[in-house]
Formats: C-alpha cells, structure tokens, sequence
C-alpha cells in the first residue's frame, strides 16, 4: 500500500482513510472506487465530525412519521396528511456563484421534499451575510437573493419567509440555508429504499454533465484566495426540468409502482446508489455507459462523482416498467434503465459490461469514518464575555439609538428581499412575508401551518450551549405567536473547521444545548444538515446553528399576526425584561461589539409563555402577537405598529439589573428571553392576564394602540416620542438605501 | 359551467386557477393539457400563470406552438371567453391574440406585491360586474411584465377602448411610481376588438378570498360566468328564432 500522497489531497482523504479503504476492500480501490470512497466519506456526505454528537439530539415523538436518515423529516398533522420538511445549507456554492449557488441549493431541498411523495408547498431560507458597505458582499447578496428567486419563482413553489442578517464574519463566507416543506398522504409517504432483486434501477432527469464533480469535497474544505478556481465545482440550476421533474414523479408515485426514489444532490449516483441500497440491505448493479451524457468522452470517474442537477434514481417494481415510462414520457422525460437490484450488497459499477468498481455500500455508507475529535474551550470566551460598559462612553439618546438600530440591516424591513419572491403562488400564504411568522394553511383541511427559521450566531459565539438553546426558544416561539404548537423541527448547523478544537468544543456545546431545548420543549429534529469548514483563510464565520420549527395551527381562521390592529387595543407584554445586552443587536451597532453573556433562559417559563401564546390564540382572545428578540422590546413595538399601520403609548417599568448608565437602554433594547408582546380588545383584558397568571408567566398591561406616533416611557417618564411614519420610513428603506448609496458612489 | 384550465409544461399558476373556480366559485374545472388537440365542453379558458417552457427563450414564445393553441384561437375567434393571466397573458401576445409584447421589469428584478388596478372598461367578457373605474387590488409576480407597443399599436388599442386595466395609486390615478413594471401608459391588461379574450399581469386567482388578502379578483370569474349565461341566453333566443 503505497498511495501517490497528491491523489490523496486531491480526493481530502488521509492516509489513515486509506488504509481503511484497503480494509473495506481486501485490495487496493481502483481510480473510480477511490473517488466514490472520497465523497461518501466527505464531511458533508459521512457527518464524520458530527455524527457521535448528532446522535444526542431527540428524534422521536408522536407525531414523528420519519425521523433522521431519510431524504426528509416527516409529522403527522391529522386529517391523514404529514408535513414532510428539511433545511439544507448551500454555503460554499454560493459563495463562489451566489445565483446558481443559491438557486441550486433551492433545487435540492425541493427534491428531498417530493422524493417523499410529498407535494412542496413551502420555501423558507435563512441567510447571512457580511456587511452590505462591501461591493464583494452586495454582489454575493443580491446574487443569492436573485438565484433563490429564479428558481423558486420559476418552479411556483412560493417562498414564504426566513431571516437574513449581516455581520464582519460571513464576509469571505456567507450562509444560504434553504428550508422546504410538503405535505403528503402519511400513508403514502416513500423512501430512498433499493430491494427486490431483479428489480430495474432507473435514472430520470437531466444528462450527466462534468458540472459539479466533487462538489462534496469542496463543501468539506476551507476557503482561500484558489476558491474563484473551484467554480466549476458549482452545478448551474435548471428549474423547468425540476418542474418537470416534480410533476412527473408526484404522477408516478400516485401508481405504487415504485419501491424507492432518491434525488442525485451531492456525490450525484454514488451516493443515491449506495445509501438506496444499504438502507434496503441490497446490492445495487449499474452500467454508467447507460446514463444520458451531456459531454462526450465522460470517464466512469466523472459519471460517478457528478453533480449535475435535477437527476433522480427509481427502484421499480419488476413489471410496472412500462407505466413509469409512459408517464416520464408524457412529461417529455427519458427514464433510463441503468441497472437492477442485486443480493450480494455490493455497488457494482460497469462500464460498457466490465467492472470498475466494486464496493459494499455499508462501507460507504454506515462504515464511513466516525471521529470524536479533540475539543477545547476557545480562548477568545474569556475575554468577550465580559463587557466593560464604563469604557463604553455615553449611551447616546434613546430616539437616536433607535433610529440606528432599526436601520441596521439584520433588524431592518427585508422587503427588497421579499417582493422579488413569489410568496403567494399556491394561493395558501395567510401571512405575508414582513407581517410575522410565515403561515401556509393546509388545502381540504381546517388547519395551517407556522413555520420559522432563526439563529443568533453573536449568541452561539458567546455561549454556543445558551446560543443554542435560545435559538430553538425563539423558532418556537415564534410559531407560538401565530397561535401553533410546535411539532417539528429540522436544524442546519453552520460551523468551522471541525478539525480545530475550538470549533468542535463550539459545535459540540451547541448540540448539546440544541438537545436539551428541544427535549424540554418536546420538539422533535427530524433531520437536518450540518455545514462545516465555513471558514475563509483561518477565519470563521460565527457558530450558526439554524432552527426551522413548524408548528400546527387547527383552525386556520385563528391565526395571529404581528401588527396592532385597532385603535383602543391594550398592549400586555409576557414575559420579564432584565437588564440583558450581552450579544445584543444594539452592542453590535452602537458600539461595534460582540461582546457580554446572551440573555438567561428558562426552558419551563419559555413553555409556559408558548402556552399562553397558543391557548390566547386559539381562544380568539389574542388580536395580535410578536417575539421580542432582536433589538429588544422598542423595535418590537415599532414593528408591531408598522404594517396598518397605527402608533402605540406604553410605560414600562425600568428592566432589573441593567448596567450602571446604561438603565434604559437596557429596558428598551436589551434581548431578555422569553418575551412577546401582544395586544388584545379592552374587553379581553382580564382574560389574557388572567390565562398568564395561571400559567406563573409574568404579564403587565403596557398601554394601549392609537395615534400615529410611537411613546414609550419608562416608570412614567418619557424617553421616546417618534412619529410613527418617520421611523417605519428609517426600518422600511434602511437596506435599499444601502445599496443605493453604493450604486451612487460606484 | 366549466372552465378549462390550459397546462402547459411550466405552467404553475394552473392549481390556483382550478382552485378559485372550484373551490370559491362551485364551478366545474378541468385541467387540458397543452398537447391535446380539444377543449372539450369548456365554456371559459384559462392560460395560467407560470414559467411555460422555462420561459428560457422568451416569455410564452414556445407555448404559442403547443397543438392546444390552435383550438384556443379558434374557441377565441368564435367568440368564447379567454383569460390569460401573466405567463398566460405574455402567451397571448405570442400568439398574437392580443398585440405588443413584453419586457423585462424596469427594476430588472421580480416582483411580487399587491397592485391597485383600475377598470377602465366595463364591457368586456371578464369585467361585465364590474363599474367603470372600479379599483381592484390584486397580487403580481412577474419579471416581464413590462408591456410594450408600438405608439400607433398603444394609440389604436386606447381608441379602441381596449385597454381594461391600468396601474394606479390607492386614489386611481395611474401615476409613475404606482407602475411596478414600467408598462407603457401604466398597462395592466387589455382585450382583443372582439372583448372576448383578456390577458392581465396581476393574478385575480390569488384574490379570491379575504384570507388571503383580498377578494377583488373574484368579480373577474364572477363577470365571465355572467357573460357566459347570457351568451348561452342569446344563443337559444336565436334558436328559438328560426
């Protein structure tokens, strides 16, 4: 055993990894076997850093119809129909071709969603950025934006919402999370299953091009100043096939002519081969001569390792050929037989009938490498976490902090983002992106469904174990606000090069803190993905773990949403402010600082709020509901007054424990957990506090809704008085504005 | 009633359109895909929205040759009622069922949002319920739905009383920046000289029920069922006339 070291690298293989290989093999792998070991055993394709923590999350419920392991989650949401749903990141193509990077990433989680069986009626995305005063940032953000756009757009599945946020780190290395939700028959709910020998193995699709060969790889690796040269590694997006695609296969799957079904995304036909097989204990047997090529002289090498989009691979039933065909046909669609089912659990590769490669798919599958990698607590948390606020200076006056805070991009309206999605395609949209939590409801039933994204990484860098706690706490509460009960959730973990031992420890606590919410919320992960090596020449993005939590709403006309609606109404806020700024939107932009602890949460006391949220929706008694999280409780009164929009008088008392000269900003920015403010009719008023004092959740009548300005006082004394229309005008055009000035200057 | 609903590959807006006819409006609905060659029993068609083809040449530049077309200009120029909303629309006008041509938004992004349309004409097989500058608020999302004519075109189709709705603020008055598309002469939809075959950029499927934001584009549906009925009306009175 004396592999050329280079080939090695070149596949980001270790020598170690090779003499496994050699094990699994029982001789030395062939070029092709070598490349189909190299992506199967990538980061991205084997979890091979993360795979011993993952196992820590919980993933089962009730409710659960298909956990971790599959194409897709899956929640049983009554009536017989389940919410299949999955986040997936698409970072580092997008980073090197933001349109077809991102649109690209769109176009595989769609087809996770309907290799389920599931018809996908929702898209949601989280990204991040660095700061738009960047050409090289404003290029990457209105490219992504753009190629989430065109794709979604074009295939009519209507993105609905998400979270953007702009801080330094993500500069050299932004995050496109894209989160995609179906809804399926539960009983007819499909999986990536190869069994039955002699049954024929079919590619449908696109032609295999050179597009996207290593892809995996590249998405196992850190950023430097080569990147630009691994454009070819990104795959370009074709959403009318994927239409096509969709429609075709939704057809087929209404005959139960299929056994199984996978969609080829990263590692293309190696993977899909071997995980349809080794889930079903089969062996798999293709000629890759056989596959539809769009380049002349493709080597087995190159058909294998692939990327190229919008391809699936069916198991069909021996006999049912022909009615898969023709209905492929009727979409103008050529499914190719490319292979059959065997029983010896071998992926057999031919190449014009000879072998050229020849694996067990458990060993590129389960037998993959599994590394507990050494952790340390990172030195930097010593240092930030404290936050010395006597060198900080003054303060600066409340209206003047506001106006910075709402014009802060991460806090500002994102409706240049938004209007160039088509959000209402479907015609099941019942909040609008911008007006809250994005709901879809459900065509033929009486329900609907909340879905939310969100992840503070300025929190996960400060304490990932709270940072993670605090995200799953605000996705969920979130879906609360609209009136559902959270029943599943999927998690996207953005991270840095595992093989530093800070990074790991920070991955490591997040899970763990990810876990224990989710357990004491009794919040299922269905699944997931994790993106490691976001890093640029040595740096890396701030740890961002990603939550999509979906939540049930019954009765779909109970609905709540974020805006005050009538003149008179009685604002309550629920939930207790302490004098919390610690990794704080207003630290960040005021005074450039990622700095402090994040705020203190309470599992139980985030439960009993959620509670109250829900009973106080479905009731009828909540007329309107907003987490207060980022920018803390005066943009969430701006917010809630924006969309009618009407102003709003409170007095609240000073937050506990604020730091000496810093007392109300504390009380009007700080980000204490656990908190929301809603508005109910005057008449409702008792109810409400009385539904919360049940529940042991502090709640305090705020004021009331009218006027057109915005005053808040704090213990009776004034500290804001801001026309209503001047402040929605600083938060509505804040990042227009940005990359106005910048067109300006250029 | 029944309303037929052209699917052509792409199309993507055909579910919604078959929802608010059944749905909401209790009528019947049958999908026609844009290979077969008959229209079958249907008194309306609809050419949804959506991206035929990838919309990768042009704007509904192939969907024009799908076998299906040919028996829509023929139901067209026999008078019967023909919807063509956004993808469907820039069909048309590849069809040359309607004239002028589309292009890209002048913001060179897409848009979605609610508009204000006006009605301008209410004469026409799609807007008999409606009054004369009625205004309707109703979703687009679209990047080409910049509409384009020649002046003499644009001159002859304001003469001709065919144009049917027009971009405006909240008051109704078709202002620059109540135009999200940069439509010359704030174009939102217009009509053949028959007034039977309507093509608009905003999606009265998308607004057909309070709880999702408006209802103003149900008097569309509502206005065509009514010109059916009379159509039906006039024909047995000839009828009975021989």
């Amino acid at each position: 055993m004396n592999p050329d070291p280079a080939l090695l690298e070149r596949h980001g293989l270790t020598l170690d990894e090779y003499g496994r290989i050699v094990g699994a093999l029982g001789r030395e792998p062939t070029l092709t076997e070598l490349g189909i070991f190299s992506v199967m055993w990538s980061e991205h394709c084997s979890y091979k850093s993360s795979r011993v923590h993952l196992r820590t999350l919980p993933t089962t419920g009730p409710r659960v119809l298909q956990g971790p392991g599959e194409n897709a989650g899956a929640v049983d949401i009554g009536d017989g129909l389940a919410a299949v749903f999955k986040i997936e990141s698409h970072n580092h193509p997008s980073f090197i071709e933001p349109y077809q990077g991102a649109a690209t990433g769109v176009g595989g989680i769609i087809r996770d969603i309907f290799t389920m069986g599931a018809r996908p009626i929702a898209l949601l995305n989280s990204l991040r950025f660095g700061p738009l005063e960047n050409p090289l940032v404003r290029r990457t953000f209105s490219g992504v934006v753009a190629g989430i756009a065109g794709y979604g757009n074009s295939i009519g599945i209507p993105t609905v919402g998400g979270e953007v946020a702009f801080d330094e780190s993500y500069t050299g290395n932004p995050l496109v999370n894209v989160f995609c939700l179906g809804i399926a028959r539960a009983s007819d709910i499909i999986k990536g299953v190869a069994s039955g020998a002699g049954n024929a193995v079919y590619y449908v699709g696109a032609k295999t091009g050179r597009d996207g060969i290593h892809g995996a790889t590249m998405a196992s690796a850190e950023f430097d100043e080569t990147s630009a040269e691994k454009r070819p590694a990104v795959q370009v997006g074709d959403p009318f096939m994927e239409k096509l695609l969709l429609e075709a296969c939704l057809e087929v799957m209404q005959t139960d002519a299929l056994v199984g079904i996978q969609d080829m995304g990263a590692a293309g036909l190696t993977c899909s081969t071997c995980e349809m097989g080794s889930r079903g204990g089969a062996g798999i047997e293709i000629d890759v001569s056989l596959v539809p090529q769009r380049e002349s002289g493709m080597t087995p090498y190159e058909i294998m390792l692939s990327e190229s989009q919008e391809r699936m691979l069916m198991v069909v039933k021996r006999g049912r050929e022909p009615e898969v065909e023709r209905i492929f046909e009727k979409w103008d669609l050529h499914a190719v037989r490319v292979g059959e089912v065997t029983t010896d659990g071998l992926l057999r590769v031919r190449h014009h009938g000879d072998v050229v490669a020849e694996i067990p798919n458990v060993a590129l599958t389960d037998g993959a490498p599994v590394y507990r990698r050494p952790m340390t607590e990172p030195a930097y948390l010593g240092e930030a976490r404290h936050v010395s606020f006597a060198t900080l200076g003054t303060p600066g006056a409340p209206n003047e902090v506001l106006r910075r805070v709402l014009a802060s991009p991460t806090v500002a309206s994102k409706r240049w983002v938004y209007r160039q999605y088509d959000h209402m395609v479907r015609t099941n949209t019942l909040v609008l992106p911008g007006m809250g939590v994005a709901v879809v409801r459900v065509k033929d039933t009486p329900g609907a469904l909340a879905m939310s994204v969100d992840g503070n990484g300025r929190f996960v860098y400060l304490d990932p174990q709270a940072g993670a706690q605090l995200a799953v706490a605000e996705a969920a509460r979130n879906v609360a606000c609209a009136g559902a009960v959270p029943i599943g959730a999927t998690n996207c973990l953005n991270f840095g090069n595992p093989e530093r031992p800070e990074i790991m420890w920070q991955f490591a606590k997040a899970v763990e803190g990810m876990a224990h919410a989710c357990r004491v919320l009794g919040i299922p992960i269905t699944g997931g993905n994790v993106s490691l090596y976001n890093e640029t020449d040595g740096r890396a993005v701030l740890p961002t773990p990603v939550l999509g939590v979906v939540g049930l709403i019954e009765d779909a006309s109970r609905v709540v949403r974020r805006a005050f609606r009538t003149e008179g109404d009685v604002i309550v806020l629920l939930g207790e402010s302490r004098g919390e700024l610690g990794g704080s939107e207003y630290l960040s932009v005021i005074h450039g600082a990622i700095r402090g602890v994040p705020p203190v949460l309470d599992l139980d006391r985030e439960a009993s709020l959620q509670r109250v949220l829900i009973d106080g929706a479905s009731a009828g008694m909540i007329r309107s509901a907003h987490d207060c999280s980022e920018g803390g409780l005066a943009v969430t009164l701006v917010e809630c007054c924006i969309d009618v929009p009407v102003g709003a008088e409170i007095d609240v008392p000073s937050a506990s424990s604020p730091p000496e000269g810093f007392e109300d900003i504390a009380t009007l920015f700080g980000e204490s957990a656990s908190r929301a403010i809603v508005s109910v009719s005057p008449d409702r008023e008792t109810d409400l506090l009385a539904l919360a004092g049940r529940a042991q959740v502090p709640a305090r009548r705020l004021g009331v809704v009218g006027g057109s300005r915005v005053r808040v006082s704090i213990d009776g004394r004034g500290v804001l008085d801001e026309s209503l229309s001047d402040v929605a005008h600083v938060w509505s055009t804040a990042i227009e504005r940005r990359l106005e000035a910048a067109q300006a200057v250029a | 009633m029944t309303f037929a609903v052209i699917v052509f590959p792409g199309s993507n807006c055909d579910h919604d359109a078959h929802y608010a006819t059944t749905h909401v409006l209790g009528q019947r609905a049958e999908y026609v895909w844009h290979k077969d060659t008959s229209l079958g029993s249907a008194d309306v068609v609809i050419l949804p929205g959506g991206f035929a083809y990838g919309d990768y040449l042009r704007t509904g530049a192939i969907a024009r040759f799908s076998p299906i077309m040919a028996e829509v200009r023929r139901f067209a120029e026999a008078g019967g009622p023909v919807l063509g909303i956004c993808n469907g629309f820039q069909v048309l006008l590849e069809a040359g069922l309607l004239p002028g041509a589309m292009l890209r938004n002048r913001s060179v992004q897409f848009r979605c949002e609610h508009v204000v349309v006006r009605v301008e004409h209410a004469d026409t097989s799609f807007t008999l319920a409606c009054a004369p500058g009625q205004r309707l608020r109703m979703p687009i999302a679209h990047g080409e739905g910049n509409y384009y004519a020649e002046p003499d075109v644009v001159a002859r189709l304001e003469r001709n009383r065919q144009v049917i709705f027009r971009y405006t603020n909240a008051d109704g008055e078709p202002t620059d920046e109540a135009n999200p598309n940069g439509s010359v002469n704030n174009i939102a939809g217009l009509c053949n000289e028959g007034r039977n075959v309507l093509g608009l950029m905003p999606h009265p499927e998308r607004a057909c029920e309070l709880a999702l934001g408006s209802a103003d584009g149900l008097i569309l549906f509502e206005s065509v069922m009514r010109a059916v009925s009379g159509r039906e009306g006039r024909m047995r009175v000839a009828v009975f006339d021989k």
